[in-house]
């Protein structure tokens, strides 16, 4: 009983994998783009570019959090998930409304739409796939 | 033979166009798997080895047409791209292994579909400016 139910309880498997995947592709896209940004013309768009910093850093921290299910991985993830969840929301909402705000694309600019909406979308994947995994209470 | 003569863009030619061919005959076929419930094949990783060098050389005519004085239109992003291209056939790969059920074959799905995209988006960030 056990045996065929841990694959299912676990965030690294199967679905779970796929899902990290993703992660990790917009882990390396948004680091590589947020460190050039960083490095070449930090002055122009601090905002827009420490933004970005940051979204990367949620994605690599989900990623790792994803992968090593347990416990304290599903909290990270967790919390992860949501902090993204909120950010492409507000940031959305936010370089919809005001647009010198974010003189430069972000990940989260207008929810995502640069990269399909997938920004918007991966989070709420995330929190269900943490959920259909959430263990049964003893 | 030049590569990039046509256009005067480096990322826009033959190799380009055989690694967007290429990665979305692997996705067709790595969905048709995942569908099928199989897990990744030999096929599938050898196609995403033959992938990764044809972004391998893509990669290294554009560095050439750098060095050479060539400029993208949009450099950050151009570079951002490139790198990020030349590492996702690897991450499937490393993956697809990781994962021998039927999710591993929909993670090459996912990243040959997303691979001619980005293939895309580093020929626009070229030429912005150059036009």
């Amino acid at each position: 009983m056990v045996d065929t139910a841990t694959p299912r309880r676990t965030t690294n498997r199967g679905p779970g994998r796929l899902l990290i995947a993703v992660y990790i592709l917009f882990a390396i896209a948004a680091t590589s783009r947020a460190l050039l940004q960083i490095v070449t013309k930090f002055d122009e768009a601090p905002v827009a570019y420490a933004l970005s910093a940051v979204a990367a850093l949620i994605y690599i921290v989900a990623a790792i959090g994803l992968a090593r299910a347990g416990h304290a991985g599903r909290r990270l993830a967790l919390v992860c998930c949501s902090v993204e969840l909120v950010g492409v929301v507000v940031v959305g909402i936010l370089s919809l409304a005001d647009k010198a705000l974010f003189p430069d694309e972000t990940v989260w600019s207008q929810f995502g739409s640069g990269y399909g909406y997938i920004p918007l979308l991966l989070p709420l994947l995330g929190l269900v796939w943490l959920y259909r995994t959430r263990p049964t209470t003893p | 033979m030049t590569v990039a003569a046509a256009t005067g863009s480096p990322v826009d030619g033959l190799l380009a166009t055989a690694s967007i061919v290429l990665s979305l005959l692997l996705a067709v076929w790595s969905l048709v798997s995942a569908m099928r419930n199989r897990p990744p094949d030999r096929w599938q990783l050898i196609g995403l080895g033959v992938l990764e060098l044809l972004l391998l050389a893509l990669a290294v005519v554009a560095l050439v047409a750098i060095a050479g004085g060539d400029r993208p239109g949009e450099p950050g992003a151009f570079f951002g791209y490139l790198v990020t291209l030349v590492c996702l056939p690897p991450l499937a790969a490393v993956l697809a292994r990781m994962e021998p059920t039927r999710w591993g074959s929909a993670i090459v799905c996912a990243v040959c579909l997303v691979t001619p995209v980005v293939v895309v988006r580093l020929q626009q960030t070229w030429e912005v400016l150059g036009g």
